[in-house]
């Protein structure tokens, strides 16, 4: 029971809030901008990257690197719309994904260049967990990584529903016409959700890099899983996503679990393959998401 | 007094006008109403009035000045309100919410302005905290209504507010939207209901393949034989 715990829950609920935070940017990204946003992995490993740099530099905690790294991601999320998503924004969103792919290409490329290829990681050596109730281990950093993506769904829940400017972020969502009848900035929506989903992604990249370690293709590499995710939670719908996040990231585990007998009842190597399954079944079976998600490409 | 006043106006989308020459006006307590068959540029001269359409010719002033070159929120801005025909309330948001996006541009706090709705539109006080898209179809009409109002424009334009509802519940709309007027605010309503309308209407437009035919007060229009047999349906 323990072993089920320690081995597969936990990692199981640690996967799946970085996915969870990734996916919810390119969820609000759709509802908003109607794209799928095919950059938003290679930002996550931007975040991880540029928190590397403070904790190499400055021996600052990754944890405590976390912001300045969110604030740079934003930084670039917010000069990539302007510089390439904006002057598109009237051509079919085809387009725009096209674009983000490219954007993608070249985040990763810049990555590559500036910090190498080598594998990379925030702290050496290893790292003990803690243990409660005598064999219930816990590493310190999960607890913080839990701790952090609760935080940032609670702010993110707040601001959607109880602020002025998250209420618009919803508006916006729901009829982007009527929303400009109601007077609303369109541009200002925009610019509030590259700095959430730049920010979140950050954030999961950062994890990423805490729970394991930093390689330029960290990010894109997670990008399928999180699309899963936000297609599970039915695209667009923010909250889905969440939980989209951590059904993929506890499917992915407890796959591996010997269920039946003492083997796993998928070899680990096939992990990745349980989100792949889980998007593909579920386009079959419910195109619109398990929650209903919005239309569009 | 002649809030809205609309001259010539022609454009469309892309290369097909749709407004080939559309004169409208709107007076401060009054109810203008729209009517003409399918295609004849009702709602394309509400969108004109938003800013919503390229125009090729023509003019719109509101208040005394022109609106011309004006984003559709700028003239939001300025005190003009729109209800579109068919999405016209955010349906993932509760009736409370609904209000709230209406009165974005408020600077002053919402809660009166949101308890003058709910006198106007006493169904939605009870289902404040309801999603809007759960509401029945005249309740919703009356969401979409009292959203426009929330920013206390001195012109509304309603396009079709009584679509798909039920005679009883086209009367009771009718009614509130002289409710509107009476506190002043100028109203050009664009209605199939022509003949019902044109009853309870101070000044009809009778619009036909993008231009107006005839244009007099409610009255006139729905007494005169012409209009009665090209448009009323003898």
């Amino acid at each position: 029971m323990l072993a089920f715990v320690n081995f597969y829950l936990i990692p199981g609920v640690i996967v799946g809030s970085i996915y969870a935070l990734g996916a919810v940017g390119v969820s609000l990204i759709f509802a908003i901008l109607r794209f799928a946003h095919f950059a938003h992995g290679d930002l996550m490993t931007l975040g991880a990257y540029l928190a590397l740099s403070l904790v190499a530099a400055a021996g600052l905690a990754p944890f405590l690197a976390l912001p300045f790294a969110m604030a740079g991601a934003i930084v670039v999320a917010l000069v990539v719309h302007r510089l390439f998503y904006a002057p598109l924004a009237n051509r079919p969103t085809i387009v725009l994904l096209i674009a983000s792919f490219g954007v993608a290409l070249m985040l990763r490329s810049a990555i590559q260049l500036l910090w190498g290829v080598q594998v990379e990681t925030y702290v050496q050596g290893i790292q003990r967990p803690l243990v409660f109730f005598d064999d219930l281990r816990i590493a310190e950093r999960h607890i913080y990584i839990v701790l952090a993506t609760v935080v940032a769904i609670v702010a993110l829940h707040v601001f959607l529903t109880a602020t002025r400017a998250g209420k618009a972020m919803r508006a916006v969502a729901d009829q982007p016409e009527l929303a400009e009848l109601s007077g609303i900035d369109r541009k200002a929506v925009v610019r509030q959700v590259w700095v959430i989903g730049g920010g979140l992604a950050a954030m999961a990249g950062v994890f990423l890099g805490i729970d394991g370690e930093l390689d330029p293709n960290m990010g894109w590499d997670l990008l399928l899983p999180v699309f899963a995710a936000a297609l599970l939670g039915g695209i667009g719908r923010p909250y889905g996503a969440i939980a989209g996040g951590y059904v993929i990231g506890l499917a992915q585990e407890l796959a591996t679990y010997p269920w039946i007998g003492a083997e796993p009842l998928l070899s680990p190597g096939y992990k990745s393959a349980v989100a792949f399954a889980l998007m593909v079944g579920l386009l079959l079976w419910r195109p619109q998401g398990l929650l209903r998600g919005r239309e569009g490409t | 007094m002649r809030i809205l006043e609309a001259q010539g106006l022609i454009g469309g989308y892309g290369a097909m006008d749709i407004l080939k020459g559309v004169d409208l006006f709107a007076e401060a307590g009054r109810l203008g109403v729209v009517v003409g068959p399918n295609g004849a540029g009702k709602s394309t001269a509400l969108k004109a009035v938003l800013g919503m359409l390229e125009l090729r010719a023509g003019s719109i002033t509101f208040e005394g000045e022109s609106l011309g070159g004006l984003s559709t929120s700028a003239r939001i801005a300025r005190g003009i309100g729109a209800v579109p025909q068919n999405d016209n309330i955010f349906q993932g948001m509760t009736v409370l919410e609904n209000l709230e996006m209406g009165g974005y541009l408020v600077e002053s706090p919402l809660a009166p302005r949101i308890e003058r709705m709910f006198a106007i539109f006493p169904p939605l006080a009870e289902k404040r905290r309801q999603p809007a898209g759960e509401l029945s179809g005249g309740q919703r009409q009356m969401v979409a209504m009292a959203r426009a109002l929330m920013a206390e424009p001195r012109l509304l334009l309603l396009d079709e507010p009584t679509a798909g509802l039920s005679p009883a519940f086209r009367a009771d709309i009718f009614a509130r939207i002289r409710t509107i007027t009476e506190e002043g605010v100028a109203v050009l309503m664009v209605e199939q209901n022509a003949r019902e309308a044109l009853a309870i209407a101070d000044t009809g437009f009778v619009l036909a393949a993008g231009a107006n035919r005839f244009t007099g007060s409610g009255a006139e229009l729905v007494a005169d034989p012409d209009v009665r047999a090209a448009f009323l349906g003898g």
